[in-house]
């Protein structure tokens, strides 16, 4: 039997398709499914409730313990030799020790490095759950075990700054006592602007977490949504005459485009939520000097 | 109107900030670039404000996406 051109093209395409897609148990040739469906949350240990909340270990959860397990053996495995000399690997996770330390140091200055492990941790976090986010799924992975991004949940995302608030507010009064709240009132304002500075010196404060949960939310959200909806694209083209299958390409090459923009961003991103808290973090450490 | 169609016309204005972003992405890029060729040797220097700004920027955008996409799917 021989193959001729016009399959041999679907069926790659459909086949590198599979790989792309992140849709569970799906056959080769799939209809094109929600793009929403890869948000589902599915328990896979049920646990009963503790005090009305779900314990549940989810897949949430399971693509959270393998980021940071893999975080964890890197970083263990490549600093184990400690050379003077680093190899590849000591040299990589040096690199990155260097990054995150530089932008304390240049973000809050010496006295801030005192909140280097916590900083190092929130980049490695979310920089790995970003990465491991955009593996594509093993086509026909049983429900559940699809690649999941645990940053695409708001929850997640929100829970960490509020964390960094938190610190924020506790070692801001730690540190300055109530001269914390000199963070309100900026320095060199005229007397009779100064209770209108003052709220919306509040107001900006209380945006903080929020603005800095729903922005990283927001980017792997709609960056995989976009990567899943032209995946649909490719689906229904496939669906059609061979000149459609043809036309399939293009949202294909779309979907190489876009997954090396969220490559990038999924760094980016990693990267703005460290470099936003060392900036909160500055401010609790100088409150005076706002 | 029908709730229906008043869901889709939300839902496409909703995403219009995505337009804001695009002017906002090419002005940061722009700036930059017309910065680093007047003045290239401080061109890297500058490299880490230029992500932090096209990351806030992108932001934006996004945010009328999300809630554009949410206006579609929850109601």
């Amino acid at each position: 039997m021989t193959i001729s051109l016009s399959d041999l093209i679907p069926t790659l395409m459909s086949l590198i398709l599979s790989k792309l897609s992140a849709f569970s148990a799906a056959p080769i040739m799939v209809m094109a499914a929600d793009p929403m469906e890869q948000f589902e949350i599915v328990r896979l240990a049920p646990f009963p409730n503790v005090f009305g909340f779900d314990l549940s270990f989810t897949n949430s959860s399971l693509w959270m313990t393998i980021s940071v397990t893999a975080a964890l053996i890197f970083f263990t495995l490549s600093t184990r030799g400690r050379a003077l000399i680093p190899g590849r690997a000591q040299s990589v996770a040096e690199i990155i020790y260097e990054f995150i330390a530089n932008m304390v140091r240049d973000a809050i200055g010496p006295e801030g490095m005192k909140f280097f492990p916590y900083v190092f941790t929130l980049f490695i976090f979310v920089l790995m759950n970003n990465l491991f986010g955009l593996f594509p799924t093993i086509p026909g992975a049983p429900h559940g075990l699809h690649t999941f991004t645990a940053t695409s949940h708001i929850i997640v995302t929100l829970a960490l700054a509020f964390l960094t608030i938190a610190i924020v507010i506790i070692y801001g009064f730690y540190k300055n006592g109530f001269g914390f709240l000199k963070l309100f009132v900026p320095s060199g304002v005229p007397a009779w602007l100064l209770p209108l500075i003052v709220l919306i010196e509040f107001i900006s404060f209380l945006s903080r977490p929020l603005s800095l949960g729903i922005r990283l939310f927001a980017n792997m959200f709609a960056g995989h949504i976009i990567l899943k909806v032209f995946a649909g694209f490719v689906v229904s083209l496939l669906g059609g005459g061979f000149m459609l299958k043809l036309l399939a390409l293009v949202p294909m090459l779309g979907i190489v485009a876009v997954m090396m923009l969220e490559i990038l961003v999924a760094f980016l991103q990693a990267y703005v939520f460290a470099i936003l808290t060392c900036m909160y973090l500055n401010d609790a450490e100088h409150a005076d000097a706002h | 109107m029908e709730a229906e169609a008043a869901k889709y016309i939300g839902a496409g204005i909703a995403s219009l900030p995505l337009a804001g972003a695009a002017v906002g992405l090419g002005i940061i890029f722009g700036n930059f670039l017309s910065g680093a060729f007047r003045n290239p040797s401080a061109a890297a220097a500058n490299q880490q404000t230029l992500l932090l700004a096209f990351a806030l920027t992108e932001f934006t955008g996004l945010l009328g996406f999300v809630i554009s996409i949410l206006i579609l799917v929850v109601f």
